[in-house]
């Protein structure tokens, strides 16, 4: 379906889980990477064989997220939306998630989340985990 | 400069020779003035040996001519000294000019020596000597007067330091629920201590919920409003909800007049509220045991 992911070698892989998609960045995403993921997720969307509803993006694993990438992720967001799937943001390291406050991109359209875990149980995928139980006269 | 006061290099000279030829009758008189008495109370001996040591600085200083420089090399062997010593005065409650009038306190022996030096005190290379004397002596007061000001100014920074550190616990409330007690003035340093830790602590603790309980600032201003909206904006990018709580009415009716739209971010009266906010958006229920006293212990 990403006939285009095998013209470029550093492009972010896609993994379908059911009805949620989920990519992972590692490292420093380059721009035309960031564009062709945004065309990837859209294509994706749009073409499944079954509908999806969720995009769960984890960049647990990236230093920097400059004012290019943060729109990259709206934008992927606000396409998603359109095709009626939820994007969630799964992972930011707090260095980063000061860096985007200064530089003024709070990422208003999009959901976030601690980890992927965290990202799966608000898309109502992942078994949610019983409530723990608590003691009664905790307070 | 020194042609100014009239005092020639020879006179320098002459006067490094004297402090060194007299250091020690001049260490023992000053060893009984008030600065190094009350500085130096281990002993007296201790005492004359912080007076040699002054001397032996200003006879250098003297000796290289430059009776004026607060930053003469002479000076730098004591100052370490005169910066305890000074320090010590002001945590007597003394202020920098009352220790500065004390170091000129320490003219009077010194001249009394210098002129005994003389057959003819009237003669005018010993007006002179007693002129270099003086200039060197007020240098002196400068060297101290800077050390205890330098003194003063790490106190500040350091306190400064300390009071960022200390001033923002972020505290475990509950599983999944972090809060950060606000404690003094949210100036852009603390907002920013309070922002890095707060992350920190939603990532360590997996926190879905951060408290920030402004009950301890005393005014919010638009730049306050600004630093919280900031912190909240950062938590919630980290997939954290972030409550802020301890609004009081002054402080609610000050944020309506300035016209600050904190409608984005969810607000609470007290910590309490804000607590139980967080609970029940977890469908997590707190109610008194039915019968407290049936529970074996």
């Amino acid at each position: 379906m990403t006939a285009s992911s095998a013209t470029h070698a550093n492009a972010v892989p896609v993994l379908a889980l059911g009805d949620i998609l989920l990519i992972t960045l590692q490292g420093e995403l380059h721009d035309t990477s960031a564009e062709q993921l945004q065309y990837d997720i859209s294509h994706r969307i749009a073409h499944s064989p079954l509908p999806v509803n969720g995009v769960v993006i984890d960049i647990s694993g990236v230093d920097i997220v400059d004012s290019f990438l943060g729109r990259i992720l709206a934008e992927i967001a606000a396409t998603a939306r359109l095709l009626a799937a939820q994007t969630v943001l799964a992972g930011m390291r707090p260095a980063v998630a000061i860096t985007l406050v200064e530089l003024g991109l709070t990422l208003p359209g999009l959901d976030t989340a601690l980890n992927v875990d965290r990202a799966l149980a608000l898309l109502g995928r992942a078994p949610a985990a019983p409530p723990p139980t608590r003691p009664e006269e905790g307070a | 400069m020194a042609e100014q006061h009239d005092v020639t290099p020879e006179v320098a000279q002459e006067l490094g020779g004297f402090l060194e030829q007299r250091r020690e009758q001049i260490a023992q008189r000053w060893a009984d003035a008030a600065l190094f008495r009350t500085v130096f109370t281990v002993s007296r001996d201790e005492a004359v040996e912080a007076c040699k040591a002054v001397v032996d600085a200003l006879a250098d200083v003297a000796c290289s001519g430059r009776l004026e420089d607060i930053h003469a090399p002479g000076f730098d062997t004591v100052r370490e000294q005169l910066s305890r010593m000074a320090a010590t005065r002001a945590q007597a409650g003394f202020s920098p000019s009352q220790v500065a009038g004390e170091v000129a306190g320490l003219r009077q022996p010194a001249a009394a020596l210098l002129q005994a030096e003389f057959d003819d005190p009237r003669a005018e290379h010993a007006h002179a000597c007693a002129l270099a004397l003086t200039v060197l002596l007020g240098t002196l007061r400068l060297v101290v007067m800077e050390t205890t000001v330098n003194s003063g100014e790490a106190l500040i920074a350091r306190q400064r330091e300390q009071l960022l550190e200390v001033a923002t616990p972020v505290i475990k409330l509950w599983e999944n629920i972090v809060a950060v007690p606000l404690i003094g003035t949210l100036d852009s340093a603390r907002s920013q201590v309070v922002m890095e830790s707060l992350l920190e602590a939603i990532v360590h603790e997996r926190a879905r919920y951060a408290i920030l309980d402004i009950t301890g600032v005393p005014t919010v201003d638009s730049l306050v409003a600004q630093h919280l909206m900031k912190t909240v904006a950062a938590a919630r990018l980290m997939g954290a909800h972030c409550i802020v709580s301890g609004i009081r009415p002054a402080i609610a009716q000050t944020i309506v007049h300035l016209g600050i739209d904190l409608g984005t971010i969810t607000t609470r009266a007290g910590l309490a509220d804000a607590l139980a906010y967080a609970l029940g958006q977890q469908g997590i229920v707190v109610s008194p045991s039915p019968a407290a006293g049936a529970i074996p212990r």
